[in-house]
């Protein structure tokens, strides 16, 4: 059920880039597609009632495994996170320098590029 | 096997270190920036060359596969490594006179050597979330480098780019996770060991469809291309010979044989074909209609990245050796044509043909290689872009596809016949009395043209049986044989 709502967070994304004519929306909409990917890897280590994946001397193996999450997609989307941060970053510097040359930010207008 | 870091750690420690110098300098010594980034892309060439024809796995902290990150060098990684780094290092010599016009050299010299860094990485990595980081690394910087003159052209293709980069990156991203959800590894080996054991589901399809739709994004097959033919000609010349020669290769041809090859052991049946054929043709005619210099050429790019997905999916060994061949080609012709525009940009400031004329008179180092070029990449013997793409048609016919090989004739009769309107508008004719006094290309950039040129002729020797058993042989094997990869990683 909730991997079905990533889906469709996912496609809004989607929608955003493919539809909208405002640089800024088209941003927008980068950043909910990269969010809906990086909810979806969360959800792959999730378990119900699961403790943090931190072993200590109390615990058995076994039971660890059973209930912890699994660490790995946290640190994937960690990094992941850090990365879209930085493509958002930089569509937004280019965005705003696209407004000082064009003073606009509808695509329709932007568009000296073509053939 | 110890040595593989260091192809990207060189280049990363580099991009820090040319800006953090330009600081302590307070930006007045632009010299440091430009010696230090030569030095090392030349230092990662003469390593390369080392390491030719080796292959093996690096971990990385001890930390074995398939829990760790490793680096695998293997015969396919270690000739794409050595052409990034030849070419680089040309396009960084190139870089010296050209990058004069503009200012924050250090920033491009950084950036220039993230790119790289990225590059190294994909062709060295064992696991798909470093795969999909590396490629970040060097989409990023490419994204910011095409925008680096921030003129209205160059910033709206650098938005285009970005976007269309963007959405092929978060696919790639979420296939990886789709593939982490199945078999709950991320090492490559590993997973294509599982995925020859599984049965291929439905989930499995819709991973390697996510798979090839961002990396046909990313190597620029119609009908993914539309990014490609603004943000190669927005470039400064030096990262327009990249791009084009390079980067599209990496991270779009290469991650693209990779996965579908060695790790989901699928050929595609003849679909890889068509959309070669189709890039072919539709990147030939539109390149016909082009009057600006480098925009014609970009669409060249997207003909001829169709004639190497054409050869690769015959799947064929001949095919695969012809597509690997004109792959190494395509990047020593494309990077030496784009660095001819940039020259004849350098000194008359215009990309328009119209413009031009009878350029040979003033700048016949620059007219002379751009004819070696565009001779080899049109596909006259003796150089080396007849020898490949004779192959591919010859593979073609004999895998039985003749009416594929008449389709590659007539493409290759459109390249002829665009190279040759470049000719003559641009360096034949009569020259036109303002451009009299035209010098010409200063020395570095003159020095690198001349070595590109040299390599057009001298890569037609990778045929003769003991150079091509010693270079293409080993990459064609691991495309074939799957099994050989995942024996370098699973002891």
């Amino acid at each position: 059920m909730i991997y079905i709502l990533c889906l469709i967070l996912f496609f809004i994304g989607l929608y955003g880039i493919f539809c909208k004519k405002n640089l800024i929306k088209i941003v927008l909409g980068f950043i909910i597609m990269e969010n809906a990917v990086n909810l979806f890897l969360i959800l792959l280590g999730y378990k119900n009632n699961g403790i943090a994946p931190i072993m200590t001397k109390s615990m058995r193996l076994d039971e660890f495994l059973a209930s912890s999450v699994d660490p790995l997609p946290q640190a994937l989307v960690l990094t992941s996170i850090v990365i879209g941060l930085a493509v958002t970053a930089l569509m937004v510097a280019v965005a705003i320098r696209i407004y000082e040359r064009f003073g606009t930010f509808d695509i329709t207008e932007i568009k000296r590029l073509k053939g | 096997m110890n040595t593989l870091p260091y192809f990207v750690l060189i280049p990363l420690a580099g991009a820090f270190l040319v800006v953090f110098l330009n600081v302590l300098t307070r930006n007045k010594v632009r010299v440091i920036s430009e010696i230090l980034a030569n030095v090392i892309t030349l230092a990662l060439f003469i390593m390369t060359i080392f390491m030719f024809n080796k292959s093996g796995m690096y971990v990385i902290g001890k930390w074995v596969p398939p829990l760790g990150i490793n680096l695998v060098l293997d015969g396919l990684s270690g000739l794409m490594l050595s052409i990034v780094n030849l070419i680089a290092f040309t396009a960084t010599l190139f870089s010296i006179n050209y990058m004069r016009r503009y200012t924050a050299n250090n920033y491009y010299y950084a950036l220039f050597l993230l790119m790289l860094a990225g590059m190294n990485g994909v062709l060295l990595s064992g696991d798909f979330f470093n795969l999909f980081v590396f490629i970040e690394i060097a989409s990023i910087a490419s994204y910011a480098l095409v925008g680096f003159g921030t003129e209205a052209d160059e910033l709206e293709a650098s938005f285009k780019y970005m976007v269309m980069g963007g959405i092929a990156s978060t696919f790639i991203l979420l296939a990886i996770a789709l593939l982490y959800s199945q078999f709950g590894v991320l090492n490559m080996a590993y997973i294509s060991e599982a995925i020859a054991n599984s049965e291929f589901n439905i989930l499995l399809k819709f991973t390697l469809f996510l798979f090839i739709a961002a990396f046909s994004v990313k190597a620029a097959i119609i009908p993914f291309h539309a990014w490609l033919p603004d943000a190669h000609p927005a470039a400064p010349a030096p990262i327009s010979a990249m791009l084009s020669g390079v980067v599209i290769k990496t991270l779009g041809l290469y991650a693209m044989i990779r996965v579908m090859y060695n790790i989901f052991g699928f050929n595609g049946g003849n679909m890889l074909a068509y959309m070669g054929l189709i890039s072919i043709m539709v990147g030939g005619l539109l390149a016909l209609g082009q009057m600006d210099m480098k925009r014609l050429l970009a669409y060249s790019s997207i003909s001829q990245i169709g004639y190497i997905i054409l050869g690769i999916g015959l799947g064929t060994k001949l095919g695969i050796l012809a597509a690997l061949f004109h792959l190494v080609n395509h990047s020593v012709f494309k990077s030496l044509l784009f660095m001819n525009s940039g020259s004849v940009y350098h000194r008359l400031g215009t990309r328009n043909l119209d413009e031009m004329g009878g350029l040979n008179k003033v700048m016949p180092i620059t007219g002379g290689t751009s004819l070696i070029a565009s001779l080899s990449i049109s596909g006259m013997p003796p150089f080396n872009g007849f020898f490949s793409k004779l192959l591919i048609i010859i593979a073609c016919i004999q895998s039985g596809h003749t009416i594929f090989a008449f389709w590659a004739i007539a493409g290759s009769i459109f390249t002829l016949a665009y190279y040759m309107k470049m000719q003559r508008y641009a360096f034949f004719g009569s020259l036109k009395e303002s451009y009299k006094s035209i010098k010409e290309s200063p020395f570095f950039m003159s020095v690198s043209m001349i070595i590109l040129a040299i390599l057009c002729l001298a890569t037609s020797f990778l045929l003769i049986p003991q150079l091509r058993d010693a270079v293409l042989t080993p990459a064609v094997e691991v495309i074939l044989n799957a099994d050989t990869y995942k024996a370098l990683v699973i002891k």
